[in-house]
Parts: C-alpha cells; sequence; structure tokens
C-alpha cells in the first residue's frame, strides 16, 4: 500500500479550484478507484460521472495529468508515484460540478446529421444484403462509446470554443458511420463542407490518439471524408467527369 | 486539503497541466524540415554535380533541360529568360514540394511545429483566431490529389533512373555493362521508399476506392484499396524515411560527382 497525492478540480465552469486529496493506493486500482475511495472516505459531495467501470460507458471521461482518459481505464500504476495527480473535467463543454459536464451539445450537434436513408430492400420481405468486405469498413466506427474525449481534445472546439461552426471527431466518424454504408443512399457531402465545417479539422490526430476504443478517426473517418467533400465541390477534373457521365445517363436506352 | 487559485482552462501558448515532453516531438519535426528544406533548395540551385556515370541525383529527375546526358531535350532552353538563374531541379520539384506540403499526415506534423496550432494535444495555442482549411489560404491544400498525379510521373522516371544505374560505362573502352554500385543500391532504396510513401497517400485511397460504398462490386480496385490502405498505416514512417533519404540520395550523387566520395562496386 502507497500514498498518492490527488489534486482534484472542485467547482464549476464559472468558480472553483484545485483541492488536494491523499488516499491509500492498492496493486490494481485504476484512478476512478481512487476517486471513489476519496468520495467515500473524505470528500462525499465531489461529484463524477461512471457507470460501468470497464471502458463501455463512457461515462468517467475527464484529465489525468492533462491528458484526456477515461477514468477506469487509467491505471493508478502507469502514472508516477512521486507526483501529485491532476485530474480535472473535460474542457470542450460546460462544467456542471466538479468531474461532471454536460455534453449535451453533442447530442444536439446530432440531430443535425441527415439520418440513415437506406436504399429500397432487396428482397420481397424487405430485407438487404450486403457483402461482408463491404460492411467492415464502417464497423470500426460503430465500436464509438460516445465518451467524447476526441471532442474534448480537438483544438478546434477546447481552444476555440467553434462549437458552432465544427461539429467534431465524434460526429465526423458517425457520419462517416453512415456516408460509407453500403445500404445508405443519402447525400452528406455538402452539409460536411458548409454547417458541419470539416475543413476546420487540421488532422492533429489528437482524436486518435485518446480513443479508448481505438478508431483511426483521422485516418479512416476524417480524412476519407474531407476526400469526399474534395472530389465534390473541389476537383475540377471530377466535376468535368461528372458532366459527362451526367450526360451519358441522360440519353434515351 | 487546500484550494489552490487556478483556473480550470489554461490559456497562453504552451500552457497545459501535461507533464511530458510534449514539444520533443515537434522539435524534432521542425528541426529536420527545416533542414531538409534549406538543403533542398540549396541543392536545387547549384544546378551542378548531379550526375555521375550513370547516377543522376532525384533532385533533378527527370532532366528535362540541362547540361549532363541524363538531359531529355538537351541544354537549358533558349526561351529562359537570361535574368532568371536556370537549374534543371527548377522545372521538376515544385511537385514533390507540393506534394509533401499538401500531404495530410505533414499537414498535422506542420501545423504542430511550425504554426503551433496547436503546439500539442491539449496544449494552449498562441492565437486565438482559427479558420483552418475551411477558407483561404489553407483550403487550397485540397489541390493533394493533383500533385499526386505529377509525382508519380515523376516516380516513373526515378525507377528508370534506378535501372540505368545498373549500367556502367567503360571510359576506356565506351563498353557498358552490367554493375552494382553503392549508388545503384542508394537510387534503387531512394525509389522503393518513395514508392512507398506515394502509394499509401491517403489521396490514392480515396481515387482507387475509398470513395466506393460498395467495394465489393469492384474487386480489382478492391485490392488496390487494401494495398494502399496497407502502406497508408505506415504512412507517417514512409513520409520521414523517403525525405531523409532522398536528400541522402542527392547528397551521394554529389559527394561522388565532386570527386569527394569513391563509387565502391560491389559487381
Amino acid at each position: 500500500m502507497a500514498t498518492a497525492n490527488f489534486r482534484i478540480w472542485r467547482g464549476d465552469s464559472e468558480s472553483g479550484g484545485f483541492e488536494d486529496y491523499s488516499t491509500e493506493i492498492d496493486e490494481g486500482m485504476v484512478v476512478l478507484d481512487a476517486v471513489h475511495q476519496i468520495q467515500a472516505e473524505s470528500a462525499p459531495d465531489l461529484a463524477v460521472r461512471w457507470n460501468c467501470k470497464a471502458g463501455k460507458c463512457g461515462s468517467c471521461s475527464a484529465e489525468v495529468n492533462g491528458h484526456p482518459k477515461l477514468m477506469c481505464m487509467t491505471r493508478m500504476s502507469d502514472l508516477p508515484e512521486d507526483e501529485t495527480i491532476t485530474i480535472e473535467p473535460m474542457k470542450a463543454f460546460p462544467t456542471i460540478r466538479d468531474l461532471v459536464t454536460d455534453v449535451s451539445w453533442n447530442f444536439e450537434a446530432k440531430m443535425k446529421i441527415k439520418p440513415f436513408k437506406p436504399r429500397k430492400p432487396d428482397d420481397e420481405d424487405g430485407t438487404w444484403r450486403m457483402d461482408q468486405d463491404d460492411i467492415e469498413r464502417v464497423q470500426e466506427f460503430r465500436k464509438c462509446i460516445e465518451c467524447f474525449l476526441c471532442q474534448d481534445v480537438c483544438h478546434v472546439l477546447r481552444e476555440h470554443d467553434l462549437h458552432e461552426e465544427f461539429i467534431g471527431p465524434r460526429l465526423m466518424v458517425h457520419n462517416a458511420a453512415l456516408e460509407m454504408h453500403p445500404l445508405d443512399t443519402e447525400d452528406r457531402l455538402g452539409d460536411l463542407k458548409e454547417d458541419q465545417g470539416i475543413g476546420y479539422c487540421n488532422i492533429t490526430k489528437c482524436c486518435t490518439h485518446v480513443c479508448p476504443e481505438e478508431i483511426t478517426i483521422t485516418d479512416n473517418a476524417i480524412i476519407p471524408l474531407k476526400e469526399r467533400v474534395v472530389g465534390e465541390f473541389y476537383d475540377p477534373l471530377n466535376r468535368l467527369l461528372r458532366i459527362f457521365k451526367s450526360k451519358d445517363s441522360d440519353e434515351p436506352a | 486539503m487546500s484550494t489552490t487559485g487556478v483556473s480550470l482552462k489554461t490559456s497562453g501558448f504552451g500552457q497545459t497541466r501535461r507533464r511530458d515532453a510534449w514539444w520533443a516531438q515537434q522539435l524534432v519535426t521542425l528541426g529536420v524540415f527545416s533542414a531538409f528544406v534549406v538543403y533542398s533548395t540549396w541543392a536545387a540551385f547549384q544546378g551542378e554535380f548531379y550526375a555521375w556515370g550513370p547516377y543522376l541525383s532525384p533532385f533533378y529527375s527527370p532532366e528535362i533541360f540541362g547540361s549532363s546526358p541524363h538531359a531529355l531535350f538537351g541544354p537549358r532552353p533558349e526561351w529562359w529568360p537570361a535574368m532568371l538563374p536556370f537549374s534543371p531541379a527548377f522545372l521538376i520539384l515544385w511537385a514533390p514540394a507540393g506534394f509533401r506540403i499538401t500531404c495530410y499526415y505533414y499537414r498535422g506534423a506542420y501545423y504542430k511545429a511550425f504554426w503551433a496550432d496547436p503546439p500539442s494535444c491539449s496544449v494552449s495555442e498562441p492565437r486565438k483566431k482559427y479558420r483552418g482549411e475551411q477558407s483561404f489560404p489553407l483550403i487550397l491544400q485540397n489541390i493533394h490529389r493533383y500533385f499526386l498525379y505529377a509525382v508519380f510521373i515523376i516516380w516513373i522516371f526515378l525507377a528508370h533512373d534506378a535501372w540505368k544505374a545498373l549500367w556502367f560505362t567503360d571510359a576506356a573502352t565506351g563498353e557498358t555493362s552490367f554493375g552494382i554500385g553503392i549508388g545503384t543500391l542508394v537510387l534503387t532504396l531512394n525509389v522503393i521508399l518513395l514508392g512507398g510513401y506515394q502509394f499509401g497517400c491517403h489521396s490514392l485511397r480515396h481515387l482507387i476506392g475509398g470513395n466506393l460504398d460498395l467495394l465489393s462490386k469492384a474487386p480489382v480496385r478492391h485490392a488496390g484499396y487494401n494495398c494502399v490502405s496497407c502502406l497508408n498505416r505506415g504512412h507517417m514512417n514512409w513520409a520521414w524515411l523517403s525525405l531523409v533519404w532522398v536528400a541522402f540520395a542527392d547528397v551521394y550523387v554529389r559527394l561522388v560527382a565532386m570527386g569527394v566520395w569513391t563509387d565502391w562496386r560491389i559487381l
């Protein structure tokens, strides 16, 4: 058993400060265990959101020593023993209290994305047939647990507060899951370019680095979407080809 | 227990509660990329010592106009303005330079290292205003795929140069025979590394199959997409290795042509 020192944010977005705590650490403990122990021993009013303690619900997102992390997946043994551990709420969203943030903006922004619009069913019984190769690409995006760590670390939201102009990496992943779906027929590229501000992403890959589900957000979701937007709006050769293609399709069979 | 009067949001350049050496990676990027830009600009302006025997520096290939036996269309053209300096490298280096500057990997790397936009993940920035690639001038980064087309053409010439580097002419008899020198290996490795970098390009990944939702209906493009995706996973490594090696290939040919280094023959 060793004693670990913590500095935890107490307060909300408007006012507050860090308070120091100490607690005994056992082998195998994660940061969330330590926070619960501090709650039990010395700070019963410390607000922390948590649920599964298994890295699957995305509730306990916070910043540990400046790194956006799931507290339930951050082992105490991976942190420096001799230093005070700083725990604070995510900075890209308003703090409700202590370590709890208001992430409702993400769900409101998600509503702006055009929903799944499948093609007509392949069979009379209303079912579709999909090739595993086609669906495999978007299955990666379905792993997202909506912890919003990627939104938190994204400097466009965190540093520049451009929540009105840019929907952030999590919702880019959601867009990619729909846009690349083999059954989907909706066109979201115009929205991505204008309302959802895909051009604000400058590919720093911070979102990919913090993703607890190891989704390759930048390379597999955002850049492919950027390329689709380029093909649709910025590539003159592609535009020319589309004119010829549409002329071909206009001709009577 | 004590409360410290610190605000939750960190602000001001470089402010963070991270304790690791977040600046180290940016420092390496800044150093290596700056060194490459300075060296390649200097080398492009030299206009000499870029060829030796069967070897041609990759900074000068294809040599469209020039004074070496590798020139495709003879010496410096008459129409080139006399007041402007001339180097065969000027005619081609814009393509690989543009390709690397607009490359998705390098963009992320140099926005951090050169513009501190951000300095590193969850580290505060020096500026409050931010437009990203949403508007001019950085919206021009979308031209990347056109630079890709240009560097593919150059890569074919570089591959041909590596082939030519296998054939040595005897100065006394004028006969050409097969051989392998250190320079052959340097130029061949250059083609392999540049190929690994270019064939793993994000734009190529999109063009070859990424733009399709039903990849299974296009088996050839699907296979191509899988190959490009495989290389794309190591895009950062290919980018740096090919950058360093293409500069070294120029250094090698230059020093051999200047007589500073001897090109050892293996075969």
